[in-house]
């Protein structure tokens, strides 16, 4: 199946010299988007050749989509045209790192696991523990706009995404910001990148602020009868003079898939002073700390010997306050399990069921209890419990997992349910986006635009067609371009 | 008719406001506003020709809405004169961002200065834009909060100039700069349509059109509503001054502090002529023979703070330091922050003008840099010293000349543009913290290619398309709205007929 017009693929094929172009089905297949193969698929060497690309796209009106490691590369919208993937995984340098000066600078295309090892040579690091980590591409994780569970201490990558440059939808090479921490100098064109999910530019490169990496990371877990229970302990701490680095809350399905699965992927080394052996090991297995009945509050911490201390401490009284039922403090050794399986956690929903819908919403802390005994409440009349992690800064993600054997007589359940979670995030004041779903689901669905008023979508258009007057990057995959 | 008597909005002859179109203006804007919200005589709109800055650019009249539905409409009235419209805070901004260049309509949010909305359990505040930095702070702290973003003119300065210069402060090291604290915002395009980006939460959804208006000075919509994030107050704090006897000793105390990786709340410098003039006026103690201090402040729970003050004790000792004070109670505190918090009205004490430059470079470069801005200074014939936020590499060296010189005037400009064209050089950029403004628009082009502001137009003109919007900005001549840009050659020079 192709979503492309039919481009004029012999000049296509002179742009670069094989195998940085590509026509061969067998190539393309592995681009394929929600079961839409590319016509053609660039890998470009350098900056230069990904610009010549995009100007040639640009002038013969070709739907291009940028790709990095394509882990995350169906979130968004099915396509409603796609001829070029411009995969680039081969610019991946490392322009610039000066560890004094704690920012780094790097080409879209690198991986980020390979990114934080070399930070970590600097006992420096990116808080970003995000989903397919030990893939994804720096820029994927910019142009997805996906999150970590650092993010409770560190914030999302707004809050430390320096400057870039890019391909705008013309083929000129653009640059924004800077490789300083503070910077008001233009506008921070840089900012808009993030969750464009291509639709804007094609990403070159990225400059960060580093962070020191903290020393002797540990884990604390605490399992609740109730989500109210669960919330309220995770609010007294959020209130305390502490500061975790993450703060999430799961359900009981969310805990079974938990102890059920361990991520395939190694656990990152990214920690100062941290047990090597253990930190680059697979992860272990799930032990005894998921409860699959219960609703289980999870934090992570880090610090000096007497910070370490005041945390179990702190932490454990907070917990037993609000009537916790069990509570488990992990060390060294053990704690990758409970932080791989939160950094990995959409990549395990999918994994028990490949057809899972998974929908991010953004809801107040303080609206979250209703808001999960809600969605609990019409997924379980749906027949479709969802998995749920809530983080302390708001984001919820609820997973609506399919039984494998019975994708198509769930189909419509499926989609009336997810148009109730975005009616009912509305009501909540929310925002809500589908990241994941099968094909013939996100085909009835609009992605995002169910869930808002739609007041600012004038202005997301202008500012898409500033960037891409010809509307060639990743063409509605965010929103609909036309009124 | 084209507004005022500028080649820049005719496209033939100059045109002259006419008296009559002006007293018509006039009359439909106490409709909108009533009688008493409005300066339109030369004498009254005159105090509205300077900011903090160097610049100058009076309005022909100024305007005190009330709320975001009066902002529309004034909006929509000059828009179908086509008449230039600037938002203004408490003018404390330091490089020309709420002058008005080309003249025309500025807006005075100074009377927008409600709190909308305080969400304690959300930690978020929704505020007008007229409400002063500190007030917001002052109306929280009961519960334990405050608004992050601390710049020096705090006292006065208001949210919405904060939101429009993306400001920063002291603080701004550990807890980020004005952006990573805004939420979302309620927007007055140029055409009096009232949008609303962002959301109370915080995560972008689709576009962070949010991240884009923080920062963009004004020239892509104005600003009636802010929401922000509060944060809270930390458990323990501990301020540490520590005294040198050379700069590079400080320096490589900044840097070693990072190394061992501690991120200080703030970390200050003052160079040893500063600390002088400034010890000369406050009284805040410091040894007049020393050439450098620096101010650091760690927080965070208690045993965290005790363990990182102890160990920055033993950094600054370990670099010649020649004294470390820690501060025991908050009223030494509050004695250590006096010199650096005052310290540019001392400085403003021994000459008739100070200019404060703000650049910003790779924190690794900070001694060199130093060395070169004393070379600048003697090429050009200043004192200039050196107040800066060391831990971001945030620069102010700060410029001591007479404004009513024209000579001076134009030197004092030389100097700066050298200042700025080498932080630029080492890896820097054209501003921390202040913006471009009026005063650094034809710096640009030093960091942008015809590309990057091919770019950046084309999104202005998505924004603000008719360019009424605060022209004369941020853009260099011939790159921005054409050829709006009306610099003083003199101070004097800007006055209007």
């Amino acid at each position: 199946m192709t979503a492309s017009s039919t481009p004029s693929l012999n000049a296509f094929e002179s742009l670069l010299d094989p195998p940085r172009v590509a026509v061969d089905p067998a190539v393309r297949e592995s681009y394929v988007i929600d079961g839409f193969a590319p016509a053609g698929v660039a890998k470009p060497a350098s900056v230069e050749e990904a610009s010549e690309i995009v100007r040639f796209a640009a002038k013969e009106k070709l739907a291009v989509v940028p790709v990095g490691s394509r882990t995350k590369l169906s979130i968004g919208a099915t396509p409603i045209r796609y001829d070029l993937a411009l995969d680039m995984s081969a610019i991946n340098q490392m322009s610039h790192y000066d560890p004094a000066d704690l920012t780094v600078s790097v080409g879209a295309g690198m991986p980020l696991a390979k990114l934080n090892a070399t930070l970590r040579e600097h006992n420096q690091f990116l808080p970003l523990l995000v989903p397919y980590y030990p893939q994804t591409t720096i820029g994927g994780t910019i142009a997805s706009g996906v999150d970590s569970p650092l993010r409770q201490a560190y914030g999302t990558s707004r809050d430390f995404l320096l400057g870039a440059e890019f391909i705008d939808g013309t083929g000129a090479l653009v640059k924004s910001g800077g490789r300083v921490v503070k910077n008001v100098t233009g506008y921070d064109l840089h900012k808009l990148l993030i969750g464009s999910l291509g639709s804007l530019a094609v990403i070159t490169a990225l400059n960060f602020r580093t962070f020191p990496a903290p020393a002797n990371p540990r884990g604390f877990l605490a399992s609740f009868s109730t989500a109210e229970a669960a919330l309220s302990a995770r609010r007294k701490i959020a209130e305390s003079p502490l500061s975790p680095l993450t703060l999430d809350v799961i359900n009981p399905v969310a805990a079974k898939i938990f102890a059920d699965r361990t991520p395939s992927s190694l656990e990152p080394s990214i920690f100062a002073n941290e047990n090597q052996q253990n930190a680059e090991g697979p992860l272990a297995a799930p032990g005894k700390w998921f409860h699959p009945s219960d609703w289980q509050l999870c934090a992570g911490f880090a610090g000096v010997p007497e910070v370490l201390s005041r945390y179990p401490r702190d932490l454990t009284r907070t917990a037993k306050e609000f009537g916790a039922t069990s509570i488990s403090i992990l060390d060294d050794a053990t704690r990758p399990s409970i932080w791989g399986r939160l950094r990995e956690a959409l990549p395990l929903f999918r994994q028990s069921s490949p057809f899972a819908a998974i929908v991010k919403l953004n809801v107040l802390p303080s609206l979250q209890a209703q808001a999960l005994t809600i969605l609990e409440a019409v997924g379980r009349a749906a027949k479709l419990p969802p998995a749920l992690i809530a983080r302390a800064s708001g984001t919820i993600y609820v997973a609506l997992l399919l039984p494998d054997d019975a994708v198509d007589a769930f189909a419509e359940p499926l989609v009336l349910l997810t148009q109730e979670i975005f009616s009912l995030t509305r009501r909540f004041d929310g925002r809500a986006s589908l990241l994941f779903a099968p094909p013939t689901i996100k085909h009835v669905l609009d992605t995002t635009l169910n869930s808002r008023p739609n007041s600012d979508l004038t202005l997301m258009r202008r500012v898409k067609f500033a960037f891409d007057p010809h509307n060639i990057f990743a063409p509605d995959r965010l929103f609909p371009t036309q009124l | 008719m084209r507004w005022h008597g500028d080649t820049l909005y005719s496209e033939g002859a100059p045109a002259q406001p006419s008296m009559l179109m002006t007293q018509t203006l006039i009359r439909q804007l106490e409709n909108i506003l009533g009688p008493d919200a409005i300066l339109h005589l030369p004498e009254d709109v005159l105090l509205y020709e300077y900011d903090a800055s160097v610049e100058k650019g009076r309005p022909d009249i100024v305007v005190f809405p009330q709320t975001t539905h009066e902002v529309s409409q004034i909006v929509k009235l000059a828009a179908q004169r086509d008449i230039p419209v600037i938002g203004r805070g408490a003018g404390t901004g330091l490089s020309g961002g709420a002058l008005a260049p080309t003249g025309g309509l500025l807006i005075a949010f100074t009377r927008m200065n409600r709190i909308l909305d305080l969400d304690f359990e959300n930690q978020r505040a929704v505020v007008q834009p007229g409400v002063v930095n500190l007030d917001l702070t002052r109306a929280v702290e009961h519960a334990g909060l405050y608004f992050a973003p601390d710049p020096s003119s705090q006292k006065s300065c208001t949210i919405g100039g904060n939101v429009a210069e993306n400001a920063g402060g002291p603080h701004t090291l550990a807890c980020g700069v004005t952006t990573n604290h805004v939420t979302a915002l309620e927007l007055v395009l140029p055409d009096g349509e009232i949008v609303r980006v962002g959301n109370k939460q915080g995560d972008p959804f689709l576009y962070d059109l949010t991240g884009l208006l923080v920062g963009s000075e004004g020239t892509l919509a104005l600003i009636t509503e802010i929401a922000v994030k509060l944060s809270r107050k930390p458990e323990a704090v501990k301020t540490l001054l520590a005294i040198f006897d050379t700069i590079d000793d400080a320096s490589e105390t900044v840097a070693d502090i990072t190394a061992r990786g501690i991120t200080p709340a703030a970390c200050e410098m003052l160079d040893g002529w500063t600390l002088r003039t400034v010890e000369d006026y406050i009284h805040a103690g410091f040894p007049l023979d020393s050439a450098a201090v620096l101010l650091i402040e760690v927080e965070g729970i208690a045993e965290a703070v005790t363990t990182q003050a102890a160990t920055i004790d033993e950094i600054c000792r370990f670099h010649q330091a020649r004294e470390v004070r820690i501060a025991r109670d908050d009223k030494e505190r509050d004695l250590l922050w006096k010199g650096r918090k005052n310290s540019f009205g001392a400085l403003g004490r021994v000459a008739a003008g100070i200019y404060v430059l703000d650049g910003v470079i790779p924190r690794s470069k900070l001694p060199q840099t130093l060395c070169r801005i004393q070379e600048i200074g003697q090429q050009f014939g200043f004192r200039i010293g050196n107040i800066f936020h060391a831990g971001d590499g945030n620069l102010h060296p700060i410029v001591l000349y007479d404004p009513r010189d024209t000579e001076q005037y134009q030197r004092a400009l030389q100097a700066s543009a050298a200042i700025i064209r080498y932080c630029v050089e080492v890896g820097g950029s054209l501003s921390g913290e202040h913006g471009i403004g009026m005063e650094k628009s034809e710096l640009m082009p030093l960091l942008f290619s015809d590309a990057d502001f091919a770019l950046m137009r084309r999104v202005h003109d998505a924004l603000n398309p008719t360019c009424l919007l605060n022209p004369g900005k941020v853009f260099p001549v011939n790159k921005g709205c054409g050829e709006t840009r009306v610099r003083p050659q003199v101070p004097q020079a800007v006055a209007h007929s």
